[in-house]
């Protein structure tokens, strides 16, 4: 929001900019030297790239995002996870960082744990998971939230600013899940509340400018309580 | 010499009632919208896209649309018995129809879209109501869709061409009657939908067509309108 660059909000079918100089990206088509956004929401241009960020709908799967799901099933080569996505994911017996005996799926992961995981791939098919990477794997503590998946990037913030605000305020551990779902995890109940507090206060707010800034000013101001 | 025409609720030939359009009122659904002519006022959720279940019903190649319409109890005067019915049938069908021309579907292969209409106040022109909803609702969930569209009812009484008929119009007896042609289409004047209930000459639906043009461009406005609104709210 900072960098000058100019939002508008479109709808369906609107033109966004004319030229041939620009590439349409997400959310955009080209037609005849024209962009026109094909979804509702801020339309963002960028280095010639133009794009739009949508505001609302259900989470669609990506290569590469990290998310909290939820042991749906077990089946004989692994896991179906539910990611409150339009289909239930995958993570096989080989994306686990150990060896698993056939017969102790459910010692890993049992039907109910939930899970960070990250996507390694979207096909037609489905959606496989990993959490053969650092910072992945069951939750054993904490508590987890759900925001809407579109406000994800305001709750993390300009590189992070955001999150990495929050968790210095309150001294807990926090992983976003893109799919909306958040893991947070302190010392006491108390810290884990405030932050669940905060992150309301986050989406609530979430087409302010200079977020990051009030949300430092609400937690001077008591947390609020 | 024949009395000059006039509309029964003192509207000029080509004036539309006073629309109403707001999106986001359904909280839990994943887009939704509000659309209004006058005294008939139309709800839509969409829910998905999600997996299709029963699984048998699941297309590969695209997505699927499914549209429910349906007319509540309390919607007119005389109460009417709630639940799918010929009449309602038959609309969501149509509307299915009228939307799926510019959604982009083949994007979820497997999946289904469900778009829920209620009427909840009846004064004719459902259907236009109902499709002008669902078309707010279904961009309001950021379903991928080439233009929106827009519907408008158009009418022929006795011989005179009106815009956006209602109830009382709508049974008019006088000379040649009423005829009732709902139109759907897109900024560009192209047709997604159009049904025609009456006798109307070749001549005259080319004119219907051309007001309806006009017609649409309004009732785009106000979807317009309602969706850049809705995010300055939140503001």
């Amino acid at each position: 929001m900072k960098n000058n660059i100019e939002r508008k909000i479109v709808i369906p079918g609107e033109i966004i900019t004319k030229g041939e100089e620009y590439l349409p990206g997400d959310g955009t088509e080209k037609k005849e030297g024209e962009i026109i956004a094909i979804r509702y929401g801020l339309a963002e241009e960028s280095n010639r790239l133009v794009k739009v960020i949508a505001l609302s709908g259900v989470y669609q799967p990506r290569k590469g995002n990290v998310v909290i799901g939820k042991v749906e099933n077990i089946t004989f080569y692994g896991w179906v996870i539910d990611l409150d996505a339009p289909e239930n994911a995958f993570l096989p017996l080989q994306e686990i960082p150990k060896y698993v005996n056939k017969d102790g799926l459910s010692d890993v992961l049992d039907i109910g744990d939930m899970v960070v995981a990250k996507i390694i791939g979207v096909t037609n098919r489905g959606v496989d998971l990993t959490i053969k990477s650092k910072g992945l794997g069951r939750i054993d503590e904490g508590i987890i939230m759900k925001i809407n998946s579109n406000k994800v990037p305001r709750v993390i913030g300009r590189e992070g600013s955001m999150i990495n605000l929050i968790k210095r305020e309150s001294g807990c551990n926090i992983t976003v899940g893109q799919n909306g779902l958040i893991w947070i995890q302190g010392d006491k109940i108390e810290d884990e509340l405030i932050v669940k507090r905060a992150i309301m206060f986050v989406t609530e707010k979430s087409f302010t400018h200079g977020l990051t800034d009030e949300t430092r000013e609400w937690f001077e101001k008591g947390k609020g309580k | 010499m024949t009395k000059a025409f006039k509309r029964p609720d003192g509207r000029k030939n080509e004036e539309i009632r006073a629309m109403e359009a707001k999106v986001g009122i359904v909280p839990n659904a994943d887009g939704s919208a509000m659309f209004s002519f006058g005294d008939t006022v139309a709800i839509a959720a969409v829910y998905g896209p999600k997996k299709m279940h029963p699984q048998h019903q699941q297309n590969p190649e695209k997505g699927t649309l499914r549209c429910r319409y349906s007319m509540l109890s309390f919607s007119v005067t005389e109460r009417i018995r709630p639940g799918p019915n010929r009449r309602s049938t038959e609309i969501s069908k149509i509307t299915e129809w009228a939307l799926e021309p510019v959604l982009m579907i083949k994007r979820y292969p497997n999946m289904v879209i469900d778009v829920h209409i209620n009427i909840l106040q009846a004064d004719a022109s459902t259907r236009c109501a109902g499709i002008n909803a669902a078309a707010l609702a279904l961009a309001h969930a950021g379903i991928p869709m080439k233009e929106m569209v827009s519907s408008v009812s158009m009418g022929k009484l006795d011989k005179q061409i009106v815009v956006d008929i209602n109830k009382d119009e709508e049974d008019w007896e006088e000379g040649e009657g009423s005829t009732d042609i709902p139109i759907t289409m897109t900024q560009d004047g192209k047709i997604t939908h159009l049904q025609l209930d009456g006798k109307i000459t070749s001549k005259e639906l080319k004119e219907v067509i051309e007001l309806a043009k006009k017609a649409t461009k309004n009732v785009y406005e106000v979807q317009k309108k309602a969706l850049k609104d809705s995010i300055k709210d939140t503001k």
